[in-house]
């Protein structure tokens, strides 16, 4: 800790600091374009410009105070009347060539440069030449340019270097010609692109489907949370009347930093088309609409003629885990023991630290040495990805892969494709044993691709084995991690959605239902499957996208998506976090726990719940660790067991298309045309 | 100066042949381990000599490959700095200083000579010859200077120049350096009697 005075007053702040982040611990206000915290420092735009007096005496002009650290008995003046002249000098120069269109601009309202010129600026323009005007580049489906506006902070260069790891925006040229711009205009490929429109500070880089669609001030903000991933990004759901214009990411040092992938940023378009918004029955090949009251009518009757072994649930990627709760309630009660959460076949199962991401998602800041298994962060969890590339940058970072090449963003070993070189490391077979000997915090990522083959849990076990071997698991450290791809996963395991014994699993009622042995399947927004030629088996499908699932169902009933309910969801680490609803459900769509207690109702169930609340309660009094108001607990090891036989066991792709892993993505226009955009250029 | 755009749409082939990587390779080794990329205006010098003085696409991509950066850095470090053409100029590529020390010395005459026997700037001369205003050469005390491909031609004036270029259009041998004999930069003899 170091004593330091801002402004004739004494703080004691850490060492290391900038100037910059001590006056903001102090509550005092430094304006700034270039600087942020995430990013390196670039001290370009001089706005933060303070005066410093240290043992030599009085700065001799004011001082960056992003780019100056601080020290014992420093100085700090930022109310002088040289540091306001100095800031309303800086501002003049960035107003030069700035043109005055805040009227069509879409930052307006919260752009930095307008807040900071009313706020620092000197109020009118001596300028009288002719303005700079810049060329708009293209950066892609998303990334609206307008580069007179740049005030070249650089930010996004920065951060497409930086976080992205893509190194796709540069500056070239310089002086008065200089210019943001990526290669020769192509289109921004990473995955968080989108993190630029809000890095920003003026209206340069803007969003462009959401381009002259709203103004900050007319939104109602909803701070919620993110389903897209399994990470559960910390959002905010920007909403106009029953519509959602936008989503930006909230500030959660443990989850997504500052930051949100694209998927999450722009899918908001795909809430307001192909929406159930009316109950349908199959009648011949047609779906025609039809009322609650006979919807819950044609359940009832189908749940009861069917015996509980002719009967299955399975539940989907985007469900919160009070409605997995009450339709399990709901199987108990008729007796069904065929239901799963795994609609893509993994074979995850067992206490809690056996599928969880045990090093937690900000613990990645700590390992020194990852090993990933079967997996693609880059498309299974890009902010995950980013973090592994902010590690990698330290070249003694041992980081291997075993699995698919692809690219991630950074360098690292690939070790091949085969599960048995998990056997290979364990027995020391392989030269990477070298490096993962010298990790005292290595970690190991297993995606769900590794584990849906026929060996998934031996192969898991397997692991587990792996990390006792090395430094994966010790007493001060939890390396073993599996990263799950669906935002509902965790929640459903954790309740232990997941067939009873001798139930059969999401693959073998599949199978059943061609088969005739399943006569009535319960799809709870499940979208992920195969399901074709089930003529035999009556499909009703709760859901709010018109997708898959329900294309192939007898009975729809329409619930409402994430963003229009209250819902819990356990993210990849084990916390569980709330969703909050920010825009009503579409026409006659229900909750979903609410239709599900209907159903209950109808069958004669006690569901000894009446109202959300009252099943919240009783979530928590069965499984107290689902309570997001609790502390978030780190996980005890997992159990090992020997002699794990793979032989057999092959790795698959858990995502094929990032863009489309679920039924909201496929319908959102602008991740289509960011797909196409990807295609057409490939092609 | 303007902004310096590459010129995407000339197609050109460009490969490093194995004597350049091993001259490039000569460099990297200068600096430390993962600083490989500090080679990278060297490379762009070799590239942009092989490929007739200018840098097309494929020798920035070659270039970025080679030193494995992104090309956009590449793009970067080429745009920069005022040496690296990204169009293509003539056999003959005449660049004059108009610094201030230069301008003073009638720079602006030299401009103009190269104006009437050459044709517009950045343009290519049917005599494939082409010109083009810089930034400070480097050589205040001969102002005005010129430079033509690699070579420096000093103390020049309207006549000088027009010599100069007549005769680069002939082919013929030219004096390189002063044009009015000195040696170096000694003070400019006058008559005993001025």
């Amino acid at each position: 800790m170091v004593n330091i005075e801002i402004d004739g007053i004494d703080y004691e702040v850490e060492e290391g600091l900038a100037l910059i982040q001590a006056c903001e611990e102090a509550g005092i206000d430094i304006p700034r374009f270039c600087y942020h915290e995430k990013l390196s420092v670039a001290g370009n735009c001089r706005m933060c410009l303070v005066d410093v007096e240290d043992s030599r005496g009085l700065s001799p002009k004011p001082v960056a105070s992003c780019a100056v650290q601080v020290s014992e008995g420093i100085k700090i003046y930022t109310k002088t009347e040289r540091v306001k002249n100095a800031r309303e000098g800086v501002m003049e120069f960035l107003l030069i060539n700035h043109p005055l269109d805040c009227p069509i601009c879409d930052q307006g309202g919260e752009c930095d440069l307008q807040d900071q010129a009313m706020a620092f600026g000197h109020g009118e323009s001596r300028f009288f030449d002719d303005k700079r005007a810049v060329e708009n580049k293209g950066m892609g489906p998303f990334i609206k340019t307008e580069m007179t506006r740049c005030i070249h902070c650089t930010r996004c260069v920065r951060f497409s270097s930086e976080v992205s790891g893509n190194h796709e925006i540069g500056s070239i040229g310089r002086g008065n010609d200089m210019e943001i711009t990526t290669y020769l205009n192509s289109s921004v490929e990473s995955e968080l692109s989108g993190n630029v429109i809000d890095l920003c500070p003026v209206g340069a880089l803007t969003s462009r489907p959401y381009a002259f669609s709203a103004r900050p001030w007319e939104l109602k903000k909803t701070e919620t949370i993110d389903v897209m991933d399994a990470l559960g990004s910390n959002i905010r759901i920007d909403s106009k009347g029953l519509k959602v214009m936008r989503v930006l990411p909230r500030l959660n040092e443990e989850i997504n930093e500052e930051w949100i992938t694209d998927k999450t940023r722009f899918f908001w378009d795909g809430l307001s088309s192909q929406r159930i918004d009316n109950p349908y029955k199959r009648v011949g090949k047609k779906l025609v609409k039809t009322t609650w009251d006979d919807a819950i009518d044609l359940a009832k009757k189908n749940l009861i003629s069917s015996k509980p072994e002719e009967i299955a649930a399975i539940s989907g990627d985007l469900v919160p885990i009070e409605s997995v709760y009450s339709l399990k309630k709901l199987l108990k009660g008729i007796k069904v023991k065929n239901y799963d959460c795994r609609q893509d076949g993994s074979k995850i199962s067992g206490p809690r630290e056996r599928w969880l991401f045990n090093s937690t998602i900000s613990g990645i800041d700590e390992s020194d040495g990852c090993l990933l298994i079967g997996t693609n962060p880059r498309k299974e969890a890009p902010l995950l990805n980013s973090r592994i590339l902010r590690q990698s940058r330290n070249l003694s970072y041992p980081l291997g892969l075993i699995g698919a090449k692809c690219d991630l963003t950074y360098d690292y070993k690939l070790l091949g494709e085969d599960p048995k070189i998990v056997r290979e490391i364990l027995e020391g077979k392989n030269s990477f044993c070298d490096k993962l000997k010298l990790s005292k915090k290595p970690m190991m990522i297993i995606g769900q691709g590794a584990l849906t083959g026929v060996k998934g849990s031996e192969f898991l076990d397997l692991c587990i084995e792996l990390a006792y071997k090395f430094n994966f698991i010790s007493n001060e450290w939890n390396g073993f991690n599996v990263l799950h791809t669906a935002a509902s996963r965790a929640g459903a395991m954790s309740i232990d959605f997941i067939p009873e014994e001798d139930g059969k699993n999401t693959e073998e009622i599949i199978n059943g239902c061609k088969a005739g042995l399943i006569k009535t399947i319960f799809l709870l927004g499940a979208d992920e499957l195969q399901l074709s030629d089930l003529d035999n088996c009556y499909v009703i499908y709760q859901g709010h996208h018109g997708d898959k699932g329900a294309n192939n169902a007898d009975l729809i009933l329409p619930s409402a998506a994430f963003s229009e309910q209250n819902g819990l969801y356990m993210n990849t680490e084990g916390r569980v976090q709330e969703s909050v609803r920010s825009v009503f459900p579409v026409g006659e769509a229900k909750e979903d726990w609410e239709i599900i207690r209907l159903i209950s109702e109808a069958l004669n169930l006690n569901s000894d719940f009446q109202t959300h609340e009252g099943l919240r309660n009783k979530i928590y009094k069965e499984y107290p660790n689902l309570n997001p108001f609790d502390d978030f607990q780190k996980n005890n090891p997992p159990e090992k067991k020997d002699n794990n036989d793979i032989s057999g066991h092959k790795f698959s792709e858990a995502i094929t298309n990032y863009w489309f892993t679920n039924s909201i993505a496929r319908a959102s226009a602008n991740l289509s045309e960011r797909n196409d955009y990807i295609q057409k250029r490939d092609n | 100066m303007t902004q310096k755009r590459l010129t995407k749409d000339l197609l050109k082939e460009f490969r490093f042949n194995e004597k350049e990587i091993k001259h490039i390779n000569s460099h990297i080794i200068k600096y430390p381990k993962g600083r490989v990329q500090s080679a990278v205006l060297e490379s762009l010098f070799l590239a942009q000599k092989k490929s007739g003085g200018w840098l097309p696409e494929s020798a920035i991509a070659a270039v970025s490959e080679i030193l494995n950066m992104p090309k956009i850095r590449v793009l970067e470090v080429a745009t920069f700095y005022s040496m690296f053409n990204l169009e293509p100029c003539g056999n003959f590529f005449v660049q004059i200083c108009g610094t201030t020390p230069c301008w003073l010395r009638g720079s602006d005459e030299i401009k103009k000579a190269c104006k009437d026997h050459i044709g517009e700037e950045r343009k290519i001369s049917n005599e494939d010859i082409s010109w083009v205003e810089v930034e400070c050469l480097g050589a205040c005390v001969n102002a005005p200077v010129v430079q033509i491909n690699e070579e420096y031609f000093e103390d020049l004036d309207y006549s000088s120049m027009s010599e100069i270029l007549v005769k680069l259009k002939k082919n013929q041998p030219i004096k390189k350096g002063s044009q009015i004999n000195r040696q170096s930069s000694e003070p400019i003899q006058r008559e005993k009697n001025d």
